[in-house]
């Protein structure tokens, strides 16, 4: 309940900062890891189809969405089209 | 062999530009040859903060696309002989400044100087990239505020892996400078104190500025806190940071107005 007599005795606000720092710092810091992740994932992925089909670099994307407790990977690959077939969209 | 340091923040505002004058204009009064660097391209700062805007002919943009030496570029401080200035361009494009370009500037800049100070930009995108690119050694420049202290650990991340000593492998140094600090209100409460700042950055720390009016009074007149007001709060704390920088064991305090008559008198003398 606030009274009157709050206004006297203020509750001090750098430690509420402290914490709030913290924990979304533990956060940031994870994903940040992970965009490194997803970068060399990236690179082999696009040397190893490098080996067998001529792909665009820009045509593979390697993403990592979180939800929850999961997260899921996940490989787009849009090649040029193969044989009779006009277009082929890998997904792993 | 020459240093080069980058003063860097991700956020902008928190005192990059005055740091670098003041550290810069403090590491000259060693002796030592010193250069500082905008790499503000099209909002340059640092000529203004050093008062050297009116003497600006070319800029580092004229000097990566061959319209200018560098030593033509150069701006020679007019109250240190071996401070000198290297200005941004305010009219370029930021698109102009090449990483090859930059990497000739700094390697020649590297010969001529024993320091390298090179202001970065605010923010993360390619000025900033390139600012940190070559340097040995970063001062990361942070208030005791949340999204500062947020966007030092972001800026802490990519020294640690995207500059020229990181690729390599190697670990790039990196020093804390905690600026616009008040003892009385972080004793208070109200402010993160340098313990909370430390403790969630884990980098060592360079200095403690002590927020004062004597910054804004060094800017309004063009010149670095560490000339302007040498016996100041700030400049000692300035003073110290550099002492640190150079090897030297300096007991970390917060400098206050508090200072004996005899420091008085004589900084009166020399000021």
């Amino acid at each position: 309940m606030s009274s009157i007599f709050d206004i006297f005795r203020r509750r001090p606000t750098a430690n509420v900062a402290r914490e709030r720092l913290q924990i979304l710092l533990s956060h940031e810091r994870a994903s940040a890891g992970q965009e490194g992740l997803v970068v060399a994932l990236r690179e082999e992925i696009l040397a190893v189809i490098a080996k067998y089909v001529k792909v665009d670099r820009d045509q593979v994307q390697v993403k990592v969405e979180r939800s929850g407790e999961t997260s899921i990977l996940a490989i787009d690959v849009e090649m040029p089209a193969l044989t009779d077939k006009p277009r082929v969209a890998m997904r792993a | 062999m020459a240093k080069v340091v980058v003063v860097t923040s991700g956020k902008g505002g928190v005192g990059k530009t005055t740091s670098t004058a003041a550290l810069g204009a403090a590491l000259a009064q060693t002796g030592d040859r010193v250069v500082v660097v905008d790499f503000d391209v099209g909002l340059r700062n640092l000529d203004l903060v050093m008062g050297a805007e009116r003497r600006v002919v070319f800029d580092m943009i004229n000097v990566i696309q061959g319209d200018a030496k560098l030593t033509q570029a150069l701006i020679r401080d007019k109250r240190l002989d071996n401070l000198s200035l290297l200005p941004a361009s305010q009219t370029r494009d930021k698109d102009a400044l090449t990483s090859e370009g930059v990497a000739n500037v700094i390697a020649e800049l590297r010969e001529k100087f024993d320091w390298v100070l090179c202001d970065s930009p605010a923010g993360i995108e390619r000025g900033a990239a390139l600012a940190m690119h070559h340097a040995d050694l970063a001062i990361v420049v942070t208030n005791p505020e949340v999204s500062s202290v947020r966007d030092s650990d972001r800026i802490i991340g990519l020294l640690d892996s995207k500059t020229a000593k990181a690729e390599r492998g190697e670990r790039i140094e990196k020093h804390l400078l905690l600026t616009r600090y008040d003892p009385v209100r972080a004793a208070r409460g109200d402010m993160l104190s340098i313990e909370d700042v430390l403790e969630i950055l884990s980098i060592p720390l360079l200095g403690i500025i002590p927020e004062s009016q004597e910054v804004l009074r060094a800017s309004n007149v063009g010149s670095p806190v560490t000339l302007s007001a040498p016996i100041s709060p700030p400049a000692r704390a300035y003073l110290d940071a550099v002492r640190r920088l150079r090897g030297e064991e300096v007991p970390m305090t917060v400098p206050t107005d508090k200072v004996g008559l005899v420091a008085r008198l004589f900084g009166r003398r020399v000021a």
